[in-house]
């Protein structure tokens, strides 16, 4: 007859990390959905592929720490980081940028800084960098949407460029890079950027092909997938909506000034929005609460600095994209925004309280 | 203030920070009667039962008393008074389990029911608007009255306050989930709770009452309205269900929009407070002279057949209540007093109720699954910051946790630790499953203990430097008052009287005996003691000494038939009683040695009969010496009598038959021996003290030997 | 010659900048004097002040003092580990474990006297550091719990050994929310 000893609370949420981890993972499928529909098996492969090497990472560094490895391998957080990588590669990368960017990820961004919990930067994002500035021709070596390709690409074809550099038929990464006219594509973003150097409005360069109807092919349906997932997430309350708010915001105000100050030299707002990894980085990134503020108050200037920090970067900076950069960059900012948004404690520093002998009718 | 009124009659009520929506579980109680149980067969008090210090105990074990007698009583403010719950005996007062996390004991009187409900006199009050405040606050503190809501704060001091008082907030808010007894009494006693508030209205005279009531609670709501209906004064406020509505710096968040600054009781604010169950309590006392003596408590959870509140007698073992209730689990319990949120388990089925015991929880092991109860899922902290959005009083969950895990005390108090309700709110919500407020328990008791500690080693600082001081002083003193009489030494030596030359002899004497200390032998301290000058305390000191370096030689030197011709020769020699010190030396050698053998005897059962032997000698100078005009002698050698024969009946334990016919022998005689001299009570007790010690040393190295 | 001046000048110069800022430093130095807190004082801030004298010195301040000079940080039984820690992070040292001659064992006691026994020879008194103890010569002693620091120093001297030294009762008061060991008690 044994009694059993607990501290309050009794009861709990059964809220657990891992759940929330599978839910965000599920809340990627819209955009990875569409991913693979306007760019082919790529990403999906890669996703793959970093999957395991992070699982295999994690699995190691665990037994060498000498934690406990099933809660702590399957609580997804590595997963998440994988897919998160995967995503966010350009399809037809080789696979070892996915293998070494999960493995750096995990390793030295996550597990040598403290495991979960503990890492400051987003492994994921911190991994994207290091392997841009590492190999930026592979990570730049982005293929049209598969509707403006000169070449057919299978899933065979895709999983032959990805480990050997070159389709079943002997097509090359740069061929399979050719526009229907002849071209080497980019990105939306890539070429609007491009487009301005050599002198051409942002209204010439959305007669690009690659831009589509809209703000890109393939790109504004990604975004949306993304945005959807993001709203499916907010809608669980798995993420918080003080940052996504605030960084689109500050991302469309920016955008929106330097559009009405020049419209020849700047995007659109949209195009901001539907570009790049601008959804991904609102709700999948931005929104991980290791590396980010934890406040309300400090959430909303974490958002508002990344979406500002992703238009300089987009407009001013050297690569095309800039979420990647602004979210270590906020990173890095996030504890000292936590130190100065320190919510008033209750019954500390009161100053509406309305002195006790008012009521004196 | 006038708006604040006007905003909760249109409905309007503010709102606190954060706050959870647990399953409220409060169907399995809500909808039946609060039932009358019977009589336990013994009900277990705790002399404190609330925020303070115990009142003084005015019983004794095996007094009669009658149902509601004072059992304790005490002047001091926030002492509370208990009285009888029923007639019957005081059949202990000891120490038992207390309603309390840390499952500690602490002073406790047990009743024995005598089964006939007996009632002390009573004076029932017809029209308590008679009563001065005065006497209405003296009913209130000699009713034992403290606050029924969990924290127990007495409700005299509360209700004694000089502040001009704007707010009366009735807390009627049971926003834990289960507890359905504040719910229950109102529906079923509100004219009576009506009558506390306006006894209480009476006392404070605030300018406004206000009753905070979850939503939850319609039936209720209705009552109170209804009973509420003519006094234009009293507001029920009707509030949206939130855990912790009920915390009173939340409840008064809500209803009058300000916060209690913090290390500032509400009454500074005009505030009072009170639950609404103490509201019940007071009418009782007041009017009917019926002392807190029970209350209504709910008896909930899955584990049960017939969950329902119950009118508990205060020191009703909850196992009583959970068998009236039917409890099923039998394996494994979990017993929770208070709500699942900050409740606490209990070790034991028999902690009694006491006033603060609002709810007892028995759930099954599937219901309440906490992770907090087996501590094996907590994973890191993902700085989520759903904790800080809950938290009532706007902490960071977070960083408290990691600076109560670092056991940073500064970073703590920058983090207001201390602002912490403990309502579990972030501990309910927290996906990484840390049992947070366990953390911030155990971090405040921490920086209590490093306070007090703190507080005390600076006062011994000061007490030892005051005590350095002094002592500097005493040598300066001393050291003068030496030298004015060296100097008048000095002068009388020189001055050849006869008094001077003692002097000069008890001067050599002196330095006779620290060479005889120096030599540390048994026979030079024997020749030099009895050159000590005719002072028997000195000589006491002398003999002291001698025996500790008998002991010392005994040890060294320890052939069993020397030590025993040893004493013989010592004996022999106390056989002249002329000089009665020499005697005192000579039994203490012998005790010393006699204990050697003793000790020897451990080994070799025959050697008892020899230190029987001996003893009977030592006994026999004692007779002898006894003759002799000075007392003090005999009894130091019944002292030594004493302790030997404690020693050998300690051995007797171990050894053999024949030890025993030798212990009692020499029990008899000290016996005898100590009748016979019980001239000086003192000095037989210093003597005895001694003996005692020895004994006491023996004993445990007994104990070593017997270990290894 | 013009070399010489312009020499003298440079050496005048440079000599009166070197007698003004001479000065300023000085009278900032007068000025803005900081009665810092001597580094014994802050160690003995750190110590339990139990003035057990275990350390070899007698009392905490001297000990304070001693470490300030450069004696062994691990030498404070009572304060334990903590306290070693501490005073190394002040110092800028490493922490070293206790040093072994010291007994580990630093659950707070206090002395308690056991009347009947105590023959009231005043040893105690003069043993104790902060005067924790009541009692005249030949009157039956006793201790002020409160004042006690649980230092030992009185039990040695005492010759009929009638003082215990016991581990500060748990109460509900200073209880530590130790959950794993609560005595489950069943009647039963």
């Amino acid at each position: 007859m044994a009694f059993w000893i607990a501290s309050s609370p009794h009861n709990h949420m059964q809220s657990e990390t891992s759940a929330i981890m599978r839910l965000v993972i599920y809340a990627a499928l819209p955009g990875i959905l569409a991913q693979w529909y306007f760019f082919g098996w790529g990403n999906l492969i890669h996703i793959s592929l970093a999957i395991i090497t992070a699982l295999v990472a994690e699995f190691t560094v665990l037994s060498l720490r000498e934690k406990k490895i099933t809660p702590q391998l399957f609580d997804g957080s590595a997963i998440l980081t994988a897919v998160l990588i995967g995503i966010s590669l350009p399809a037809i990368a080789p696979w070892w940028i996915s293998v070494i960017g999960a493995a750096f990820a995990i390793i030295i961004v996550k597990q040598l800084y403290g495991g979960l919990g503990h890492n400051p930067f987003n492994p994921a994002m911190a991994a994207y960098v290091m392997l841009l500035i590492s190999f930026p021709l592979q990570m730049t070596s982005w293929q049209p949407p598969l509707e403006l390709m000169a070449l057919p690409l299978s899933f065979l074809d895709t999983l032959s460029v990805i480990i050997s550099g070159f389709t079943i038929d002997g097509y090359s990464v740069e061929q399979l890079r050719m526009h229907v006219d002849g071209f080497t594509m980019a990105t939306p973003l890539d070429t609007v950027k491009t487009n301005l150097t050599l002198g051409l409005t942002v209204n010439e360069s959305m007669e690009n092909p690659v831009i589509g109807n809209n703000f890109g092919i393939g790109w504004e349906w990604i975004n949306a997938g993304f945005l959807l997932g993001g709203l499916f997430l907010l809608a669980k309350k798995a993420i918080n909506w003080a940052t996504p708010f605030s960084f689109l915001t500050s991302l469309f105000v920016c955008s929106l000034v330097a559009f009405l100050l020049s419209q020849d030299s700047n995007a659109s707002t949209m195009f901001h929005w539907f570009n790049g990894a601008c959804m991904l980085g609102a709700f999948f990134i931005l929104t991980d609460p290791v590396s980010g503020a934890t406040s309300i108050k400090g959430r909303l200037i974490f958002g508002a600095l990344a979406g500002f920090l992703v238009f300089i970067i987009r407009k001013y900076g050297g690569y095309p994209d800039a979420v990647a950069f602004s979210v270590l960059l906020c990173n890095m900012a996030a504890p000292l925004i936590d130190q100065y948004t320190r919510p008033r404690t209750y019954g500390h520093n009161i100053t509406n309280n309305a002195p006790k002998n008012t009521g004196n009718e | 203030m006038a708006s604040v009124i006007e905003r909760i009659k249109r409905g309007h009520f503010g709102t606190f920070h954060g706050g959870i929506h647990p399953p409220q579980q409060k169907f399995l109680t809500s909808d039946k009667p609060i039932r009358a149980v019977s009589i336990p067969e013994q009900l277990i008090l705790p002399l404190q039962q609330h925020i303070g210090i115990p009142a003084e105990l005015q019983v004794k074990v095996g007094d009669k008393v009658l149902k509601g007698q004072i059992l304790t009583h005490s002047v001091h403010p926030m002492a509370v008074p208990i009285h009888a719950p029923t007639s019957g005996t005081i059949t202990a007062i000891k120490n038992a389990v207390i309603a309390h996390p840390s499952g500690l004991s602490e002073l406790c009187l047990f009743i024995t029911p005598d089964g006939e409900d007996k009632w002390r006199p009573r004076h029932i009050c017809t029209d308590f608007n008679q009563l001065s405040n005065n006497q209405l606050i003296e009913k209130i503190s000699a009713s034992g009255i403290a606050g029924m809501g969990g924290a127990g704060f007495p409700t005299q001091v509360k209700v004694s306050t000089r502040e001009d008082i704007q707010y009366l907030i009735i807390n009627a808010a049971e926003c834990e989930p289960y507890i359905t007894a504040d719910d229950l009494l109102i529906r079923e006693h509100s004219p009576s709770i009506l009558d506390g508030i306006n006894i209480l209205d009476n006392i404070l005279s605030p300018k406004h009452i206000l009753i905070g009531i979850e939503d939850n609670k319609p039936e209720a709501i209705k009552a109170l309205q209804q009973a509420t209906a003519e006094n234009e004064k009293i507001n029920v406020c009707v509030l949206p269900t939130k855990y912790p509505t009920g915390g009173e710096k939340q409840l008064i968040q809500i209803l009058t929009g300000q916060e209690v600054p913090a290390g500032v009781l509400p009454s500074s604010l005009g505030i009072v407070m009170q639950n609404i169950a103490t509201c019940f309590a007071i009418a009782d006392a007041v009017i009917n002279d019926i002392p807190l003596i029970k209350r209504v408590v709910t008896v909930s959870g899955q584990a049960l057949e017939k969950p329902q509140n119950v009118w508990s007698l205060l020191g009703t073992p909850v196992g009583f209540l959970l068998a009236q209730c039917g409890y099923l689990n039998k394996d494994k319990k979990h017993i929770i007093m208070g709500g699942p949120m900050m409740g606490y388990s209990l070790p034991t089925d028999q902690v009694p109720v006491v006033k603060t015991t609002n709810c007892i929880l028995a759930p099954t092991e599937k219901e309440i699954s906490s992770p907090y109860s087996t501590g094996s899922k907590e994973v890191e902290c993902i700085r989520c910051g759903q904790c800080s959005d809950v938290c009532p009083s706007q902490l960071l969950p977070q960083e408290l946790q990691w600076s109560a895990k670092a056991k940073d005390q500064q970073q703590l108090a920058i983090l207001n630790l201390f602002d912490c309700i403990e309502c579990g709110a972030c501990a309910y919500v927290c996906p990484s499953q840390i049992p947070l407020v366990h953390y911030y328990r155990i971090a405040k008791s921490e920086i209590r203990q490093q306070k007090q500690l703190d507080i005390k080693a600076e006062h011994a600082k000061v007490r030892f430097e005051a005590r350095k001081e002094r002592l500097a002083r005493d040598k300066i003193a001393r050291e003068e008052k030496h030298k004015a009489a060296a100097d008048a030494r000095k002068a009388r030596m020189n001055s050849g009287s006869t008094a001077g030359n003692n002097e000069k002899s008890a001067v050599a004497a002196a330095l006779a005996r620290v060479r005889a200390k120096k030599a540390g032998q048994v026979e030079s301290a024997k020749s030099a003691v009895p050159a000590t000058p005719e002072n028997g305390q000195k000589s006491q000191v002398a003999a002291a000494i001698a025996r500790a370096k008998a002991k010392k030689i005994a040890a060294k030197t320890n052939p069993a038939t020397e030590a025993t011709s040893t004493v013989n020769n010592v004996t022999s020699k106390t056989e002249s009683p002329t000089d009665d010190k020499k005697a005192k030396i000579a039994a203490a050698v012998a005790k010393a040695k006699a204990k050697k053998l003793a000790e020897k005897s451990l080994t070799s059962i025959e050697n008892i009969s020899i230190v029987k032997k001996e003893v009977n000698e030592a006994l026999s100078s004692d007779a002898e010496t006894k003759k002799s005009a000075d007392d003090k002698k005999t009894k130091i050698a019944a002292a030594v009598a004493k302790a030997k024969a404690k020693k050998l009946a300690s051995q007797k334990e171990k050894s053999i038959t024949s030890v025993e016919n030798s212990s009692a022998s020499n029990k008899v005689i000290i016996t005898e021996t100590e009748a016979k001299n019980p001239a000086d009570v003192k000095k037989a007790k210093i003597a005895a003290a001694v003996a005692k010690a020895k004994a006491k040393k023996i004993a445990s190295q007994q104990e070593k030997s017997e270990s290894t | 010659m013009s070399v010489i001046i312009s020499t003298l000048i440079a050496i005048l110069v440079l000599g009166s900048m070197a007698l003004v800022f001479g000065a300023i430093l000085g009278f900032a130095s007068v000025k803005f004097h900081v009665e810092g807190d001597p580094l014994a004082e802050q160690l003995d801030a750190l110590l339990p002040q139990t003035q057990c004298g275990q350390c070899g010195y007698p009392g905490c301040k001297p000990y304070a003092e001693a470490v300030a000079n450069g004696e062994a940080i691990n030498k404070c039984a009572p304060g334990g580990e903590d306290t070693i820690k501490k005073i190394a992070d002040l110092l800028g040292v490493e922490v070293q474990p206790l040093d072994e001659n010291h007994e580990a064992d630093n659950t707070p006691k206090v002395a308690f006297i056991i009347e009947e026994d105590c023959i009231g020879c005043t040893k105690c008194i003069q043993a104790c550091p902060v005067d924790a103890i009541l009692g005249t010569t030949k009157q039956m002693h006793t201790i002020i719990a409160d004042e006690c620091t649980g230092c030992d120093l009185c039990v040695d001297p005492c010759p009929v050994d009638c003082i215990v030294m016991i581990p500060i009762a748990q109460t509900p008061q200073n209880w530590q929310w130790d959950l794993n060991n609560i005595p489950v008690v069943q009647l039963d």
